[in-house]
């Protein structure tokens, strides 16, 4: 019994130790990846059945309520903005002029023939305010050891009801993510590389979105500048400047 | 009545110039009865299909719905009560909760209106009673047109991603059970049916509806919390599509009516013209000029009678197999527009609408007759009787 009492004791303090530190995890995660505000420049490479195409954006986004894209190239989609405040979505398109906002159906509908969705750009809160982490152990990926996290929502109204990510165990950068319907089904994979450090945070410039529903090769998407902390004019998040 | 007597034995005498404008303007007649007969049989149709298969005799919407405003379905859901349960065990309402979700054909991604619909129903026609619920499986059952753009059969499998109502994605395949041909396509395109029950586990909204199709046998009555739309209003878009294509219908069928009658009016010019000895013996005999205007006038206004007349010898039958076999518009595989069209029309000719076409015929073809005519109220009778030219 007193056997029993102690394996019981320790396998609960194991446990805590392990959610602890997953958690710790998480948070180094966090705050690699978020920050107050942030300006990327980044090619988006759609890989469609027959040829790749590659758009280039400047982006703009504060925190996980708002964010204002410009599309620079091609010559076809250049001129066209995107700006999302809170769950609300609008997208200008110079070749009409107007300023159109993305709802219902359209939201599912994929960004300029990616495998990213509208209604995925919609949510990027932070992993520690919406997942419960626990270590599920370790596997090296491209040479480097990650800690395999699993993620369950701990508030109800989150995108995904599960996560699976695999943390660089050494720069607290997510290497690989999953993310599972309530099903269980795996919908979306992430796979993040070319991690550099920017502003002394490490952060991976190349990630890779595979719809996992989906045939294809996945939208690659590659930075090529980002700044983080930086004074964005307050006007760039609102209609006006979707025409400017 | 003597004027109506000379006029046809003149007209009758003139021969075949009589009868190819007589022939023009029955064209002009029949095409108008068979153009406004086929619009109003498809406007029957597509009314009589729409309520079968989509509207009942009305709706009952959560107030927040709209069907033309895809922002509203998320936020438009609500319980089922007591009292509307009963109804729904009559078989008097039938539910329907509203989605929207991803369908992966084959690979492929598109965007679908998930609808759960009761499978005991009996308001709507459409074949709920094959969603089977007991074996474990998810079943869907879908149209003909949503089917061949998924390029889906009975027994195939689909897998579909929705978001449930906090939002949180989930995905699951669901084996299609039937494939139901139907001719209204906001019925069938894009529309994946689930029994209603599957529907409201996999969004998390237990015994909840969108809306409540009333049938014939509810006694109409108002439902707290929920807004009726009438058929008047759930059909508004299908009447404006209908008045629309009877306007443009119009302005080929004027056109043609416009032809014939300058035919006629171009008969009455010359034969004023060439009967002008007719016309002062008239006036020598006593009769007024309004009298020879009336003659004339009625004359030309007997190529309409005529041309009902020789329309009808050939359109009743013509309109009649018409009516019999309907005319073939091929199923609209693609639906390109958005309007119910079945496989066949069957014109629909009513009384008012032959009343109305021979109106028109009639009363235009007598004014073209009186406009040249007038001229006969001008002539002075001594120069008439000698032919000479005024």
């Amino acid at each position: 019994m007193k056997k029993i009492m102690i394996t019981l004791l320790m396998t609960a303090i194991v446990l805590g130790l392990n959610a602890q530190e997953a958690k710790e995890i998480l948070e180094t995660v966090d705050k690699n990846m978020s920050s107050k505000n942030r300006i990327f420049e980044s090619d988006m490479v759609i890989h469609g059945r027959r040829s790749s195409r590659t758009i280039t954006s400047k982006t703009y986004s504060e925190g996980d309520k708002q964010s204002f894209t410009e599309y620079l190239s091609p010559a076809r989609e250049q001129g066209t903005k995107m700006l999302k405040q809170e769950n609300k979505l609008w997208i200008y398109s110079p070749s009409t002029d107007r300023i159109i906002q993305i709802s219902g159906h359209m939201l599912r509908q994929s960004v300029m023939g990616s495998d990213l969705s509208f209604e995925d750009m919609m949510d990027d809160r932070k992993l520690t305010d919406i997942y419960n982490a626990t270590i599920a152990g370790h596997e090296e990926i491209e040479g480097r050891d990650t800690y395999i996290l699993d993620l369950a929502a701990i508030v109800d109204d989150v995108a995904y009801h599960s996560q699976r990510l695999w943390v660089d165990s050494e720069r607290f950068v997510p290497l690989k993510q999953e993310m599972f319907a309530k099903s269980g089904k795996l919908l979306k994979r992430t796979t993040l590389s070319d991690v550099q450090k920017v502003q002394g945070r490490w952060f991976p410039m190349t990630m890779v979105y595979k719809d996992m529903l989906k045939d294809g090769k996945g939208t690659e998407f590659r930075i090529s500048s980002a700044k983080f902390d930086q004074d964005i004019p307050e006007y760039i998040f609102t209609k006006a400047a979707l025409k400017q | 009545m003597l004027s109506l007597k000379l006029a046809f034995k003149n007209l009758l005498g003139a021969g075949l110039r009589t009868w190819l404008n007589v022939l023009a303007l029955s064209f002009a007649f029949v095409l108008i009865i068979f153009y406004n007969g086929m619009i109003d049989g498809w406007n029957r149709q597509a009314q009589r299909d729409t309520a079968a298969w989509e509207t009942g005799v009305g709706q009952f919407w959560h107030p927040a719905y709209d069907k033309y405003d895809p922002f509203t379905i998320e936020d438009s859901h609500a319980p089922i009560s007591e009292d509307i349960l009963k109804e729904i065990e009559n078989k008097t309402l039938a539910p329907v909760l509203v989605s929207q979700a991803t369908a992966y054909p084959q690979g492929r991604a598109m965007s679908v209106t998930l609808r759960g619909i009761d499978p005991e129903q009996e308001v709507l026609e459409l074949p709920s009673s094959k969603l089977p619920q007991s074996d474990g499986i998810d079943y869907a059952i879908i149209g003909k047109s949503m089917a061949h753009s998924a390029n889906l059969e009975v027994g195939d499998k689909l897998l579909l991603r929705w978001r449930d109502k906090n939002g949180t994605f989930d995905a699951r395949e669901v084996e299609i059970a039937d494939v139901f041909k139907c001719d209204v396509p906001s019925v069938d395109n894009g529309q994946v049916y689930i029994a209603l029950s599957n529907l409201q586990e996999m969004l998390a909204m237990e015994n909840e509806a969108t809306l409540l199709v009333a049938g014939e046998t509810f006694e109409m009555r108002e439902l707290e919390g929920w807004d009726f739309k009438d058929n008047e209003f759930l059909l508004a878009d299908l009447q404006a599509i209908i008045d629309s294509k009877k306007m443009g219908g119009s302005v080929l069928q004027g056109l043609l009516l416009i032809i014939a009658l300058i035919a006629i009016f171009d008969t009455q010019v010359l034969s004023i013209f060439r009967r002008q000895k007719e016309i002062g013996t008239y006036i020598a005999l006593g009769m007024t000029r309004a009298q020879v205007v009336g003659i004339f006038t009625v004359e030309g206004g007997a190529h309409s009678i005529l041309a009902i007349l020789l329309g009808a010898a050939y359109g009743i039958p013509l309109l009649l197999l018409l009516n019999k076999n309907g005319i073939g518009m091929g199923y609209a595989e693609d639906m390109a527009f958005d309007i119910p069209v079945a496989e066949a029309i069957f014109p629909y000719y009513s009384f008012r609408l032959i009343l109305m076409t021979i109106m028109i015929v009639v009363v235009t073809a007598t004014i073209v007759s009186y406009l040249p005519a007038r001229k006969i109220s001008k002539m002075k009778p001594t120069e008439a009787l000698k032919g000479k030219l005024q």
